[in-house]
């Protein structure tokens, strides 16, 4: 095991981590300021990635499709989830909390029979234009020109949301929601109104989680599944609505895949799960403090 | 009540001579009703009586029938021997994910359970030399008694009685009192001198337990296994079984069960589309049928909610 392989893998496992951290903080928002775990986040990724490709094809190769598709697919995703929101889940916030994650369960069910429909069980791949085609060098080491749009989009996203929670009117009351939604309703705001806004950011995330990783992989019916399951775990270790949790939370989970790779091929894709439940067994409630 | 205890009394009987006036595939159909029924009714001890957020009960399905398989098929141990192994290692795995998670508050210890799951799935899914990997294990032998379909299906029939009736006395027990005292108010409870997180270990493992033996009936019946048996998504199934049939009673698991089998070889016939038949069932039911069949049949005999005292706490309420 040399240097060279572990710094690749490392790169690699950053740029799985950007993505990763893209979902997840569309499922901590979710989570910090509603209080709902969103089941139907990880189907809202693997929406986004085919409406992504759908219009990069709809450009015949040309290059900017890629671009436009990575535009358009987070806000498809953001408008299946504020339809969503108010015709259906805003009715049923004075319901028991169960209630809400199984209507979230059933929209799910919903929307991957919806997917299959439009989509098809094929595999579909989507071809980045040829300026990001190949592999640049980085610090000696090969890495996918594509992954460089990752490892960017990650931070910026990080960025704005941050800048969203904490300059914004609407974002200073979601944040205040998220601690007693109660107050916030006593002082004559529309709390549901926030809800919508911060369930739509939420989708949106999905969507562009989704758009993000279809030229990295084959876009085919069940990516979703695992990325559920991946992002759960990610915001618990972080802390439940808490967004640096959620990087936090990433970072460790795409590293230690990635440098699992070098140790343990088979159960790479183990190794983040037994790293979780180590970090639980000394801090159970996660690396930060939760928003609640 | 008489006429309660009659109608069970005439409900085993059908059961039981079901084999003689059905056509084999009905048979096959109602045994695998009682499996998943099974399965379901050890899912609510923890969800409706427990009030537990048990969000990955699947996997203890999965670890029962898991173990029974592999002993028959990789390690050579005795048939009955394997299938008796299968509950206990459930209940084993059960006490492992239960320690982790009764630490937690409900959302916390409902997505840890989630992710401890996804880690036994991703187990089965890649370790290919013993559980068959994505393939899963098929075509395993069984003794003798349980070779024809005939012979499964009295097994089955006769495990899944005895397992509901040590449910419903662990449930009508002191044990059982406790644990829903603990659903509608664990502060209380704490305070009072009751050991909240010990008991709810306890109920766990004894779902898990039961939920193994429902995994090993599967095996009697298929005679395979496969890594969807612990996928999370057949423990949101489950769960949307015990909301269908109504969580505040003690059958209604089972009657949400049996629907929800039978409507999925019935759409099944149709279309591919079933898991959007499942979700929008599923939102009709959070919309107009909160309780369940049974929570509502119980509401329509008995008008007067004073009589209902499992109905005012809910698992999830405020406390969440």
């Amino acid at each position: 095991m040399d240097a060279g392989a572990v710094a690749g893998q490392l790169l690699v496992g950053l740029s799985r981590a950007m993505i990763l951290f893209v979902v997840s903080a569309g499922l901590t928002l979710v989570l910090g300021v509603l209080r709902v775990p969103n089941v139907f986040h990880g189907s809202l990724y693997m929406t986004g990635a085919f409406v992504a490709w759908t219009v990069a094809e709809a450009f015949r190769g040309h290059p900017a499709g890629m671009w436009v598709g990575l535009a358009v697919a987070p806000f498809a995703t953001a408008a299946v989830g504020l339809l969503v929101e108010r015709l259906l889940l805003a009715r049923l916030y004075h319901r028991e909390h169960l209630m809400l994650i199984l209507f979230t369960f059933g929209v799910m069910l919903i929307l991957n029979d919806l997917v299959k429909m439009a989509w098809g069980p094929t595999y579909r791949s989507l071809v980045p234009p040829p300026s990001l085609q190949g592999a640049v060098s980085v610090l000696g080491v090969a890495l996918p020109r594509f992954n460089l749009v990752l490892l960017g989009a990650g931070p910026l996203v990080a960025v704005a949301l941050w800048l969203f929670a904490h300059r914004t009117r609407v974002g200073k009351l979601a944040r205040a929601a998220a601690t007693d939604r109660d107050m916030v309703g006593v002082l004559g705001v529309d709390v549901s109104r926030v809800f919508a806004l911060a369930f739509t950011v939420g989708c949106f995330l999905a969507g562009l989680g989704g758009a993000l990783v279809a030229p990295t992989t084959s876009i085919t019916l069940g990516m979703d599944h695992t990325l559920l399951v991946e992002s759960f775990l990610i915001v618990i270790v972080g802390g439940l609505g808490n967004l640096w949790g959620a990087l936090a939370g990433s970072l460790l989970f795409g590293l230690t895949q990635s440098l699992g790779l070098l140790v343990w091929p088979q159960f790479a894709i183990a190794f983040p799960y037994a790293v979780t439940a180590a970090v639980l067994l000394v801090r159970p409630t996660g690396l930060t403090r939760s928003a609640w | 009540m008489v006429s309660a205890r009659a109608a069970l009394v005439l409900l085993v009987a059908a059961l039981a001579a079901a084999p003689a006036w059905l056509p084999p595939f009905y048979v096959y159909l109602v045994a695998l009703c009682l499996v998943t029924g099974l399965l379901a009714m050890s899912l609510n001890l923890v969800l409706g009586y427990g009030g537990l957020y048990q969000f990955h009960h699947a996997v203890f399905y999965g670890i029962g029938a898991y173990t029974a398989a592999v002993g028959i098929t990789r390690l050579d141990w005795p048939a009955w021997l394997a299938l008796l192994a299968g509950p206990v290692s459930a209940a084993a795995a059960g006490l492992v994910i239960g320690s982790f998670c009764v630490r937690l508050s409900r959302l916390y210890f409902g997505m840890l359970q989630l992710s401890l799951g996804s880690f036994v799935w991703i187990v089965a899914l890649r370790w290919y030399p013993v559980t068959g990997g994505d393939n899963g294990i098929h075509g395993i032998p069984l003794p003798a008694g349980l070779q024809t379909l005939g012979g499964a299906y009295v097994f089955v029939l006769v495990t899944v009685a005895c397992s509901l009736a040590a449910l419903w006395l662990v449930v009508r027990s002191p044990f059982g009192l406790t644990l829903q005292a603990i659903r509608d108010n664990p502060q209380r409870a704490h305070v009072m001198g009751v050991d909240v997180r010990g008991h709810q270990l306890a109920a766990m493992v004894l779902a898990a337990f039961f939920a193994g033996v429902a995994g090993v009936l599967y095996v009697v019946l298929e005679r395979s296994v496969f890594p969807n048996m612990l996928f999370w998504v057949l423990s949101l199934e489950i769960l949307v079984m015990c909301l269908l049939g109504g969580w505040f009673t003690f059958p209604g698991p089972m009657v949400g069960a049996a629907l929800v089998v039978a409507l999925r070889t019935l759409v099944g016939r149709y279309t591919e589309y079933w898991t959007l038949v499942l979700g929008l069932l599923l939102i009709l039911l959070i919309f107009f049928l909160p309780e369940g069949i049974m929570g509502e049949v119980g509401r329509r005999l008995r008008p007067r909610p004073v009589q209902e005292p499992a109905r005012a706490p809910r698992p999830g309420g405020l406390h969440a």
